[in-house]
């Protein structure tokens, strides 16, 4: 397993993990419903942007102002949020 | 190692000096994507970080021409080399998970009231999240089409990422984001239209946040 040795994640601890319908995921899908706008951006486009992002918010900069729908997905998603945190402790480590 | 404008990388990734240029390109992004991983519990994966390093580097000098110049370079291709790490964290984890495994096994969800019920929510709030719940699902069931169910449940109760849902379901992250949010949408309108509205919903919810 790539997760590493702290963490070991067998399919079957996955499954048992997910297949549940619980409050917290229903909760999940009720905000998620409710908080749907006209205006969001998908996965790809916020890729797209999010090296700007990045950059704006490690310079201090007000993104969520500046950015608000690449900040509104990253809010929402979860896989993205990752990545973008994952992509501000690269960029700290080589001082961009 | 030099310091490089945008301009300067990518003058010297298509020059003379390109070799140079990818090794410095290439210690950047390994420095970069060690550290980060080591942050999240990704320990002792040296020789995966070199692997990722390496795919994001063809990845990189591929789209070079796609580079809009509104990041720095270095930015821009530490985003590809992050990528690249997670994309194939998240295949790992899914790979023998599918869909239908994320799913209950009839067509439609089971609804236990009981079972759903939060145990830190006062009795007042539980009733109204309950009725909530029970909406939700029941438009879940009767008013979505079955590829935006599948998607909608696999994402949000099997916490699946969108591009391997995306990929059992023979289309592409941004495709899939879009059955997603139509399915969204349309039960937001179906709640609106039963009076339940998103400030009433969240109002429901208000407890949580006490």
């Amino acid at each position: 397993m790539i997760e590493g040795k702290r963490q070991p994640l067998s399919s079957v601890y996955v499954l048992e993990q997910t297949m549940k319908l619980t409050v917290e995921n229903l909760k999940r899908i009720v905000r998620s419903i409710v908080t749907t706008e006209e205006n969001e951006i998908s996965c790809e486009e916020c890729f797209h942007e999010v090296d700007r992002f990045a950059e704006m918010e490690l310079a201090g900069k007000d993104v969520a102002e500046a950015m608000p729908l690449v900040q509104a997905h990253l809010e929402r998603c979860e896989h993205c949020r990752r990545e973008y945190e994952a992509l501000l402790d690269a960029l700290k480590a080589i001082s961009v | 190692m030099q310091e490089r404008t945008n301009k300067e990388w990518l003058r010297d990734l298509r020059g003379p000096h390109r070799e140079e240029a990818i090794a410095d390109l290439r210690a950047l992004l390994v420095r970069g994507l060690r550290y980060s991983l080591s942050q999240r519990g990704h320990g002792d994966i040296n020789e995966l970080i070199e692997d990722f390093v390496q795919e994001a580097l063809l990845k990189i000098l591929d789209n070079l021409d796609t580079f809009r110049g509104e990041s720095k370079f270095i930015t821009w291709a530490q985003k590809i080399a992050v990528r690249v790490a997670y994309s194939e964290f998240r295949r790992k984890r899914w790979e023998n998970i599918s869909i239908q495994d994320l799913l209950p096994e009839d067509s439609g969800i089971d609804f236990t009231p009981e079972a759903l019920r939060d145990p830190d929510a006062n009795p007042e709030e539980s009733i109204t999240q309950t009725r909530i719940y029970e909406r939700v699902l029941t438009l879940i069931n009767e008013e979505l089409t079955e590829r935006q169910r599948q998607a909608l449940l696999a994402v949000m109760v099997g916490n699946m990422p969108l591009e391997e849902v995306a990929r059992r379901m023979d289309t592409n992250r941004n495709a899939l984001y879009k059955v997603i949010y139509d399915a969204r949408k349309n039960l937001k309108q179906h709640l609106i239209a039963e009076g339940l509205t998103p400030d009433r919903i969240l109002a429901a919810f208000d407890g949580d946040r006490r």
